[in-house]
């Protein structure tokens, strides 16, 4: 995000607030060590001076200079959809999605002539305002798709008929959030349509992929030849390879889902 | 989240990254899995992995407290045992491998294991089946990347947006891979030890220090 910087007048390294997305890597992801902040500065300034430069460790914070704002709301939402370490209470995932096709052998989730989209709005790295992603869910509401309930994007609609989300969280800004839509293969090319149609309206990055469920021999011939087509290559995927099996002793009792991956 | 799904790059620069992970889904399969999670990551040693990692708890390389002496000592080994005796709740347990042959081996014996947990792998199409029709174990679903769109000239060049990509949280900021490239490129650190730093970031354990190494001895001699 770029949002640490040195401020020349208090001659200070400080957290542009507006331009945090909460995500705390600079807090989490660095080691610290705790050194007096005098003496730091001091030592600095000396090495300054003689126009010579210490060569640090480049993820170690020297002072433990970072401490965590209490957050309330609406800015906590940045941490939620920022910050992977802090599960989202609507969700109970940590992360900014669901569990889509990754436990889909058990799930079922999307199945034989389904294609699920995930629609991640700000990645990679360049974060999106929250007006931004609602452009995008209003648009796929119009034409009438179902957003996925457990999805914490959902969670702040107040009617997912419309796609609108709570109006005191349009401004803040996030890391990503992923739009989280299931529909049938038939309506492929027209998600993709309304997507590429939002992309040019908002500030940010799109990250999109699409889950889709095999047939008994793991081939995929439904969705690739038509997003070939629409002109996206396909170099990477994340496959499920359908080794899950109900274990939890209620689930087996009360036969949850039973096969329920395995049509 | 789709954390390993938008790794940038072509087919033939995902040769040394493949990521498997366990996970549980609550309700069906997630009661007493922490033993088979561990199994899964224990089972991994033998395969040489580059790198372990728990979404709860991070991954082999965590930031640390340290002392003034690390900037001159510092120990950047990568700790897969604190990975497997910290998992004590479902979560994802991943698996980095950077060698096609042994993902196919590690798949395999995964599958004989038959732990019951919800297996996926994360890696270019071709890995991937290859690990399928090694294993026998034909794919059950898919989630195709379809790469980046909208604003892409906010992305950083090439090589920074490989390193970054790595961290689907984007944990690993633009700014720290290309002072990396940088100070690769100006011997201030080896390949190795930049990879380490970037890695550090990683709050699960999915980035591939392997593959982020070979991308900095690259840069080293051109910027793409």
């Amino acid at each position: 995000m770029g949002a640490i910087y040195v401020d020349p007048v208090i001659n200070r390294a400080t957290v542009e607030r507006d331009e945090c997305v909460e995500c705390y890597s600079c807090y989490n992801g660095m080691s610290k060590e705790h050194l007096n902040p005098t003496v730091v500065r001091l030592l600095r300034r000396l090495f300054k001076m003689a126009r010579l430069r210490f060569d640090p460790e480049p993820d170690v914070c020297p002072t433990s200079a970072l401490t965590p704002d209490e957050l309330t709301w609406p800015r906590v939402i940045r941490r939620a959809f920022s910050d992977p370490l802090v599960p989202h209470e609507s969700t109970g995932v940590r992360g900014r999605g669901t569990e889509e096709v990754k436990t889909n052998d058990l799930t079922g989730r999307v199945k034989r002539g389904e294609v699920n989209f995930t629609i991640e709005l700000g990645r990679p790295g360049v974060g999106v305002r929250m007006y931004d992603i609602q452009k995008m869910t209003m648009a796929l509401a119009k034409i009438g798709v179902a957003f996925e309930k457990n999805n914490p994007i959902t969670t702040l609609m107040p009617d997912p008929g419309t796609g609108a989300l709570q109006p005191e969280v349009l401004n803040e800004k996030i890391l990503s959030a992923i739009i989280e839509v299931l529909v049938k293969i038939d309506r492929l090319e027209e998600i993709l349509g309304v997507v590429r149609e939002v992309e040019k309206q908002v500030k940010t990055v799109v990250a999109i992929a699409t889950g889709v469920r095999c047939d008994e021999n793991g081939e995929e011939n439904d969705v690739a030849p038509i997003v070939q087509r629409l002109g996206f290559k396909l170099v990477r995927a994340k496959t499920n390879f359908g080794l899950g099996r109900i274990t939890n002793p209620e689930a087996i009792k009360a036969g949850a889902g039973a096969g329920a991956g395995h049509d | 989240m789709t954390n390993t799904l938008h790794r940038f790059g072509t087919t033939e620069s995902f040769r040394d990254d493949i990521v498997i992970f366990a996970r549980t889904s609550r309700g069906k399969n997630d009661k007493d899995c922490v033993p088979k999670l561990k199994r899964f990551l224990e089972m991994a040693l033998m395969y040489n992995p580059v790198n372990l990692g728990d979404s709860a708890h991070g991954g082999a390389l965590r930031p640390k407290e340290l002392t003034p002496s690390a900037h001159w000592s510092r120990n950047l080994e990568l700790d897969f045992r604190a990975v497997i005796d910290g998992i004590d709740t479902p979560t994802n347990a991943v698996v980095v491998l950077n060698n096609l042959e042994a993902a196919e081996k590690f798949l395999k014996e995964v599958k004989e294991a038959d732990l019951g947990l919800c297996v996926n792998m994360s890696t270019s199409l071709e890995n991937a089946m290859a690990c399928s029709c090694a294993a026998g174990q034909p794919r059950h679903s898919l989630s195709y990347s379809l790469g980046f769109e909208g604003e892409t000239e906010k992305l950083p060049n090439t090589q920074v947006l490989m390193l970054t990509t790595m961290c689907g949280h984007s944990m690993v900021s633009a700014s720290l891979a290309k002072k990396m490239v940088d100070w690769v490129k100006e011997g201030r650190r080896t390949p190795e030890q930049a990879a380490k730093y970037l890695t550090h970031f990683c709050s699960c354990g999915v980035y591939n220090p392997s593959r982020a190494q070979r991308i900095l001895e690259d840069a080293k001699k051109h910027t793409e």
